[in-house]
This record gives structure tokens, C-alpha cells and sequence, in this order.
């Protein structure tokens, strides 16, 4: 296969790929996608290893310890399935490379601090919004529900929001 | 009603059901990341209207997957029911939510799930948002105790656009396919007025030497 790093799918034929799997979701598991949901599993696992009586007091981190080891979700297995489909992806598409994307004049500490600090803030919006950009955007958004609707037009407008103040990392 | 699966039902913990989601999250990164979505630089551009990639394969994907599922539903192949109840609105904390991802979004360059692309193909950027994304999740849920009411706050259950417009649900979702086909137009044009501003702002230094 020839690979070419600057060569993506069409976005709508990539949008409609993106669908049919968010439906075949829907349709066998009965559920959407996720990706938040599994990143809090594994820190609530870190926290349990050294802390299982706070663990316990805490209730959203008690809920995701109630069937036993965090880990043992759905969703973690998703998005094991995630990484191994960007890796496949990235490899054969060329663009499999230890990197830091980040504009030209921005160096890379603080990019990698400012890609923590975004991170950090998602988790804390997703927390609240009972999923990320694919479990309550993408995954709500195709079932219709009011509240995914809501999200996802927030989720533009912080993004437009914030843009301004961090233009620099990527010019 | 044939599906949901019951063997793959997401709340089963048996090792048919975590195949199944490897085997779907494996098809979900690996259009993630043909889609370009593996690449901060290529995601942040939907906010600088350099290039609306974001828009239009997150719409296309949640019109395929809204049409597709009220069609299946439609015939009777699929139990909407069954699905729907997993995504009730509780209205206050998904706005501010909402805001909150978008903003944290265009800082990492990436959304949780996108993050997680960025990193198995070697991004470092990528890495560091995935473990801001734990940080951040499980500081929530240290700090949800303390907010009171707000993350149950503008619960309103199981509500969904077309019971909000009294629209019958298949016949919205083609509506919206529409809407959505016309807004890529739109998109369109914000990329070429975009490109035009930054040529016309940039033309002054074009006669001199370029450090491309």
C-alpha cells in the first residue's frame, strides 16, 4: 500500500464511516461510543490501588468500582480497541511517528503543558456533561437527545471561545 | 425487534461483549485517524476557519448514525427504546460541560477520543491530553460532592428532539440530513473568505524572501 502522511479520507466519506460504525454500536451493544469514560476508569483504578477507602467515600468513583474492577467495562475494552485502530491507522497511513504537533514559533513544553491543562479541563467538562465529544456529541447527537444537542453546540461555541487565547500554539 | 444484541449488550461483562468492543472501537480509531483526526494541527483548524473537517465529519456521522437508526426503528428491526435510555439530559451540567470541552478542546488540540488516536500513532501531544483527560475526570468526581445540586441540575429525563417538536422522528432526521447537506456550503464559503483575509494580510511579505 502506498503511504502517503497527507493523504485523509474525504470528510464525508469519513463521516458517513464514523456513523455506520456509531450505528452498528447502537444497533448490537444497544449503546454509542465513548472515550472519557474509559480514561476515568483507569484513573479511578490508580486512585483504588493506593487509596480504596477514599475510593469508597467518593461516590461517582465508588459507582465505577460497583461490578467489581473498574476495568472490567465495556467501554475500557473500546477504547483498547481505539488505540489498536489509530496504530493500525497511523502505520499504515505513514503518519506513525514520534512527534509533538505544535506551530512553528511555540516550543514544545509549553505545548505539552497546555495539552494537559486542555485534557484536564475536558475531563472535568465531561464529568459533568456525562460524556465527551463522542459519548454525549457524537452518541447522543445521532439518538437525538435534547441535551447532546445542547452539548454539542456548547462544545463549538467554548471552542471558538477559547480559540483566540491559544492561537499561538499551533501558528 | 432484532437488535440491540443481547449477548453484546453493553452493560454484559462477558467476553463476547468486550470482542464486540474491541472490535468496535478498533473500526472507530481507525476512521478516526484516516479522517485526519489523529492530528492536533488538522482538528484545531474548525476554530480558526482554516478547514471545517471537524464539522462536517462529525454532522455527516451523526446524521448517517440518526437517519440509520430511526429508519431501522421505522421497520422494526431495531428496540429505540432501548438504546435511548441511556442518554437522559440533565440540561445545566451538559451546557457547561459542553463549554468546558470545547474550551479544553482547541487548548490540547484534541477531544478525549481523538487524544487517544493522537496517541497510539506517537503524538506526544496526544499522550499528555489522554492524561489530562484522567486527571481531570476523576478530579470531578472528587470535587461533584462539593457542587450541591448542579450535576443533577435541569434533569429532564428522556427527551428528545422529536418528541420537543412534535415532529415524527424519521421524518427530523431526514430534515436535518438536508440542513446539513446546505451547511457544508456554508462551510465552504468560510474557508474561502478565511483563505482570501489571511492571502491578503500576508501579501505585503510575499515579495520577500519565504521561510517556508
Amino acid at each position: 500500500m502506498e503511504r502517503n502522511p497527507n493523504r485523509f479520507w474525504n470528510p464525508y466519506v469519513a463521516g458517513v464511516a464514523l456513523g455506520l460504525v456509531l450505528l452498528s454500536a447502537y444497533a448490537l451493544t444497544g449503546k454509542g461510543l465513548g472515550a472519557s469514560g474509559a480514561s476515568f476508569r483507569v484513573g479511578v483504578t490508580a486512585v483504588n490501588a493506593v487509596a480504596p477507602d477514599h475510593v469508597a467515600a467518593v461516590p461517582m468513583l465508588a459507582a465505577a468500582t460497583e461490578e467489581g474492577s473498574p476495568l472490567s467495562n465495556w467501554l475500557v475494552f473500546e477504547v483498547a480497541g481505539v488505540v489498536l485502530g489509530g496504530l493500525l491507522g497511523a502505520w499504515t497511513s505513514g503518519r506513525l511517528k514520534l512527534e509533538t504537533l505544535r506551530g512553528p514559533t511555540f516550543g514544545q513544553a509549553p505545548r505539552l503543558a497546555l495539552a494537559l491543562l486542555g485534557g484536564a479541563v475536558m475531563g472535568v467538562g465531561a464529568g459533568m456533561a456525562r460524556g465527551c465529544a463522542s459519548g454525549q456529541g457524537l452518541s447522543g447527537g445521532g439518538l437525538m437527545s435534547a441535551g447532546a444537542w445542547a452539548f454539542m453546540l456548547c462544545f463549538f461555541a467554548g471552542g471558538y471561545a477559547m480559540a483566540w487565547f491559544v492561537r499561538r500554539e499551533y501558528r | 425487534m432484532i437488535f440491540p444484541v443481547d449477548a453484546l449488550l453493553q452493560e454484559n461483562l462477558t467476553p463476547v461483549a468486550f470482542a464486540g468492543a474491541l472490535a468496535i472501537g478498533t473500526a472507530f480509531g481507525f476512521v478516526l485517524e484516516r479522517a485526519g483526526f489523529g492530528r492536533a494541527d488538522k482538528l484545531v483548524g474548525q476554530f480558526y476557519g482554516t478547514e471545517m473537517t471537524v464539522y462536517r465529519v462529525m454532522f455527516t456521522a451523526v446524521v448517517t448514525a440518526m437517519v440509520g437508526s430511526a429508519l431501522l426503528a421505522a421497520v422494526g428491526l431495531l428496540d429505540l427504546q432501548a438504546v435511548t435510555i441511556n442518554y437522559p439530559t440533565y440540561l445545566w451540567p451538559m451546557i457547561v460541560g459542553g463549554l468546558l470541552v470545547g474550551a479544553g478542546f482547541v487548548t490540547s488540540g484534541y477531544c478525549p477520543g481523538t487524544s487517544v488516536v493522537a496517541a497510539a500513532s506517537g503524538k506526544l501531544d496526544g499522550i499528555f491530553t489522554v492524561l489530562g483527560v484522567v486527571v481531570g475526570s476523576v478530579a470531578y468526581a472528587e470535587l461533584q460532592p462539593q457542587l450541591g445540586a448542579f450535576h443533577e441540575s435541569g434533569k429532564l429525563g428522556k427527551l428528545f428532539l422529536p418528541e420537543l417538536f412534535h415532529v415524527p422522528r424519521l421524518l427530523l432526521a431526514v430534515v436535518i440530513a438536508v440542513a446539513a447537506a446546505f451547511s457544508y456550503k456554508g462551510a465552504g464559503k468560510i474557508e474561502r473568505l478565511v483563505a482570501e483575509a489571511r492571502a491578503r494580510k500576508a501579501a505585503p511579505v510575499a515579495a520577500a524572501p519565504q521561510a517556508e
